[in-house]
């Protein structure tokens, strides 16, 4: 009797729990921790779903960025784009439903994925300050700007429109979202001025104009006018499919016969494949996709994992590109050495996946201390948890010595570098919502490393050959410092002129080894740093002001 | 007849340091005549070193092979050392040319000095000067006796000997505690009396001392000769002059350690490092007395072992390697004992039988029974 009573009264207490109510309490699922994440996720998720946005519509985005101070750790974050604008009725859907938008469903490369993160951001400046999001957009120049005042009804996860009118606003089209938030701002590695930074590192098309907080205008000028390319959407390849998604995808389809199902809504699935997996799970090909039980659907999946499939297609990346990747990082980073590798395109449990890597060496950046890794996602910047990604796992276990770097076992190496590492995929394994960190998948582990090798390698010819030109110069410096005592000693020895024995010995030194390094100095660009010194006194005492490589 | 050679002595002493001139003179012309050329100026010297020492089965004594190397100026790795050799073959020259004498210590800061507009001094630590008069020794073929520098005074001697000395006539049994002090250059010394049955030389002054105040070289009818720690020439010399004129056998007490036992080693054979003066200081006819292992058996010493250090054990795995022991089924036996000790004895130890335990009783008995390794 007790128990039946006890569960009644548990019963009670037990209701529907919304996602936004869930969330509301897992904030930090999603990246609103602390108050300077959140100010940085706030930016972070408005302006990459203006660029996914431009990309789609093949526009050359420009965005706006501006963070105003309003005291008490609050914040007005304003972002605008001039994307494609949104459609009137999907406007309060789009900023304030979670879980709803056209990237869910779908495998193809962009920024974003569950659609998730501007309704989040919403929501939080909503908790925060009480404050709507207020929202403009634009579809086309002869068309209406209309004017959102937005919230988001956390019980049932609906947007609530407070205000909802046309507006003129001078731009063809384009949406702008501004916020109110609880936040706090500070510079350094994982703050919006540096996230801005990398999105500009890695999407070299994009023009970037960012006010921070303290009123200070930061300009990112794009360094090309190419749009990367469209990526294709795909289909689901057939190994990277588990139980519950067949299950769904069996529910879901029009397709009449199993076989019918298998070739037309997975990727690199002919009628000859789809008979064979059919045949090894013991299922008729011709059953009625919605007639398949629990059983034969897991039958299907171990089937799946004895046939052979060839690769998904990897035309549906749309990688940086060397060249655009190298680019960026010049733009944004002042060093004396850039290089990018591109690997080819690989597969991870039948989603496809390219990883590129970046390097900047030398320049103003500290000799001391461990290198700075750059991680990036489909060209999003990844600020947090970076001992937990596999990037950083790949990058510290690759050997850095043999290319010129100084390693601790099993830590990042040191020096003046900036390693920059890509990863697109149509599906990226993140380890949370949150997106902060990549999953251990061997696979990608093994493509990030062999790029960094690749990377690595070219990162040494260089390093090297600089070595090689600094002990050139340090060596005739050291012979020049030398000549007048060997002279002197000689003089002593033999009686004859010291100052002979000097001026035929420093006519030896002109020819050889200062000329050798100086033109080799001269193929290496930018060289000014920490051999200025050595430059300089090989240029006073050599008494020639013709080498002005500076 | 003695008054002859005496005069002798110090006119082939003027002669060889006119030649020894005439050497570094010579050297300095070759590398300006290089300069001249154009050509990367270069001194060429032997290689020291185990790698060209070559063992003379026949005289029993090291001897340098003929391997030799080139010290270029432009050359990092080199031009510092280039730089010292002719730095102290300058100095040498100038020392001639005065007829003046200088010490090791005194060469090492008439070269230190710090090249203008730099950290580098020409010469850091006394080595480096040390070592660029071993190698004009190498290049003029002349000792460093000839280039006017001196060791220092390291040595104490005792015994019933009298000498002549720069014109003083010396008592060796007359100087009190201390004893005679050996100088640097014993060329010139001329034996007048010596009335002595054998030679004790050892590493330990405090030893030496022992054996003075107990009057142990009038008891013994012997000469008592210590150095601290390495041999210098001055005694290697001295020694070699009483063995070669007056056929005086020399015994060696040392530790029961690789090194005490290199010390015997460099007496015998001559030293790696100066393997080019090996025929002039070499005395071939010197005995090893003590510590062996077998003493410290015979003498219940094993209660003062000290463990061997790393670099103890892989001295004595040297040592078993070197040529002149690889075949001596003696100092085999000594080596593998040590190496199965895992332990050394310090000679002092015997005083743990009582202070004058040595004088008394470890000493003649070893001598009367002649245990000794040769």
């Amino acid at each position: 009797m007790a128990e039946t009573t006890k569960a009644e009264e548990l019963a009670k207490k037990q209701r529907d729990i919304s996602v936004s109510e869930f969330f509301e309490k897992n904030r930090h699922l999603l990246g609103f921790d602390n108050k300077r994440k959140a100010l940085l996720t706030a930016v972070k998720e408005a302006v990459d779903n203006s660029l996914d946005a431009c990309e789609e519509a093949d526009m050359l985005p420009e965005v706006n960025v501006e963070l105003i101070d309003m005291g008490n750790d609050r914040f007005r974050a304003i972002i605008e784009d001039n994307g494609p604008g949104i459609v009137e009725a999907q406007i309060p859907k789009v900023f304030a439903k979670l879980l709803y938008g056209s990237k869910f469903h779908r495998l193809k490369q962009s920024r974003g994925q569950q659609g998730i993160g501007i309704s989040a951001s919403v929501m939080y400046a909503q908790l925060t300050t009480g404050r709507p999001a207020k929202i403009i957009s634009k579809i086309g120049p002869d068309k209406p700007a209309h004017y959102y005042e937005l919230k988001l009804d956390t019980a049932n996860n609906k947007p609530l429109i407070l205000k909802a009118e046309e507006q003129e606003w001078d731009k063809p089209h384009g949406t702008k979202v501004e916020l109110d938030l609880e936040g706090s701002y500070l510079k350094g590695p994982q703050s919006v001025d540096e996230y801005l930074k990398e999105v500009a590192i890695v999407n070299p098309h994009v023009t970037i104009t960012y006010v921070n907080p303290k009123a200070e205008q930061i300009i990112f000028p794009r360094a090309t006018d190419k749009m990367p390319k469209q990526p294709a959407e795909i289909k689901p390849h057939p190994y990277g499919v588990e139980l519950g998604m067949l299950l769904k995808m069996l529910g879901n389809t029009e397709y009449r016969t199993l076989q019918a199902f298998l070739t037309n809504e997975f990727s690199r699935v002919g009628p000859g494949t789809a008979k064979q997996i059919c045949e090894q799970a013991l299922v008729p090909p011709n059953t009625h996709p919605k007639k398949i039980s629990r059983d034969d659907a897991e039958k299907l999946i171990n089937a799946i994992k004895n046939t052979k499939i060839i690769s998904p297609p990897t035309d549906c990346i749309s990688p940086i590109g060397e060249e655009l990747f190298e680019k960026g990082l010049r733009k944004e980073v002042n060093a004396e050495f850039y290089c990018a590798v591109s690997r080819s395109p690989a597969v991870y449990r039948g989603n496809p996946f390219q990883v590129e890597v970046a390097i900047a060496y030398g320049g103003n950046q500290p000799a001391e201390g461990t290198i700075n890794l750059l991680r990036f996602a489909n060209r999003v910047p990844l600020l947090y948890q970076q001992g937990a990604c596999s990037i950083y796992k790949s990058v510290t276990q690759t050997n850095w010595k043999p290319y010129g770097l100084s390693q601790s076992n099993g830590a990042l190496p040191t020096g003046p570098v900036i390693i920059a590492v890509h990863i697109a995929s149509v599906w990226v394994p993140f380890t949370s919502e949150s997106k902060e960190a990549i999953a251990h998948y061997p696979e990608i582990i093994n493509e990030v490393k062999l790029a960094l090798q690749e990377a690595g390698r070219r990162l040494q010819t260089y390093v090297h050959k600089k070595h090689r030109v600094k002990n050139q110069l340090e060596r005739a410096n050291l012979f020049e410092r030398y000549i007048p005592e060997v002279a002197d000693s000689l003089s002593r020895i033999t009686g004859e002129s010291k100052d002979k024995i000097v001026k035929k010995l420093n006519e030896m030194i002109k020819k050889s080894d200062i000329q050798q390094a100086i033109m080799e100095m001269e193929t290496l660009k930018g060289e000014v740093d920490e051999d200025t010194s050595t430059k300089a006194s090989t240029k006073a005492a050599n008494g020639s002001e013709n080498h002005d490589e500076d | 007849m003695q008054k002859q050679s005496t005069e002798t002595r110090k006119e082939k002493e003027a002669r060889n340091n006119q030649d020894a001139k005439k050497e570094l003179v010579k050297l300095g012309y070759e590398v300006i005549e290089d300069i001249n050329k154009g050509k990367n100026p270069h001194i060429e010297l032997s290689v020291r070193g185990l790698s060209n020492v070559i063992y003379d089965k026949e005289s029993k004594t090291l001897a340098l092979g003929d391997k030799t190397a080139q010290r270029f100026f432009f050359n990092v790795a080199h031009s510092k050392k280039f730089l010292q050799t002719l730095e102290i073959a300058a100095i040498c020259k100038t020392l001639l040319d005065v007829s003046k004498h200088a010490s090791l210590r005194d060469v090492f800061y008439m070269a230190k000095r710090t090249i203008p507009n730099t950290r580098i001094n020409v010469v850091d630590e006394q080595t480096e000067s040390d070592k660029a008069i071993e190698d004009l020794e190498l290049i003029t073929g002349y000792s460093r006796e000839n280039l006017n520098v001196n060791a220092n005074k390291m040595g104490s001697v005792a015994g019933k000997v009298i000498v002549e000395d720069a014109g003083d006539t010396i008592d060796w049994s007359k100087l009190g505690s201390g004893g005679w002090s050996i100088p640097s250059n014993v060329e010139n010394i001329k034996f007048k009396k010596v009335d002595a049955k054998y030679v004790i030389y050892m590493e330990k002054a405090a030893v030496w001392e022992r054996l003075h105040e107990d009057k142990f070289w009038e008891k013994q009818n012997c000469i008592i000769m210590s150095s601290q720690g390495q041999t210098t020439r001055g005694i290697r010399r001295l020694l070699q002059r009483l063995s070669t004129e007056h056929k005086l056998p020399i015994y060696v007490l040392a530790d029961n350690d690789p090194w005490g036992w290199y010390i015997y080693s460099v007496l015998k054979f001559g030293s790696i490092s100066l393997a080019h003066m090996a025929d002039e200081m070499a005395i071939s006819d010197v005995k090893f007395l003590g510590i062996t292992c077998d003493d410290v058996i015979n003498y219940d010493l094993k209660r003062h072992f000290i463990k061997l250090t790393d670099k103890d054990i892989s001295r004595l795995k040297q040592m078993q390697n070197y040529e002149w022991f690889a075949k001596h089924k003696g100092w085999q036996r000594q080596f593998k004992m040590m190496k199965d000790f895992g332990a050394k004895v310090e000679i002092q130890a015997l005083s743990s039988k009582g202070i004058s335990f040595i004088s008394e009783k470890y000493l003649p008995d070893k001598i009367r029974k002649q245990e000794l390794l040769d």
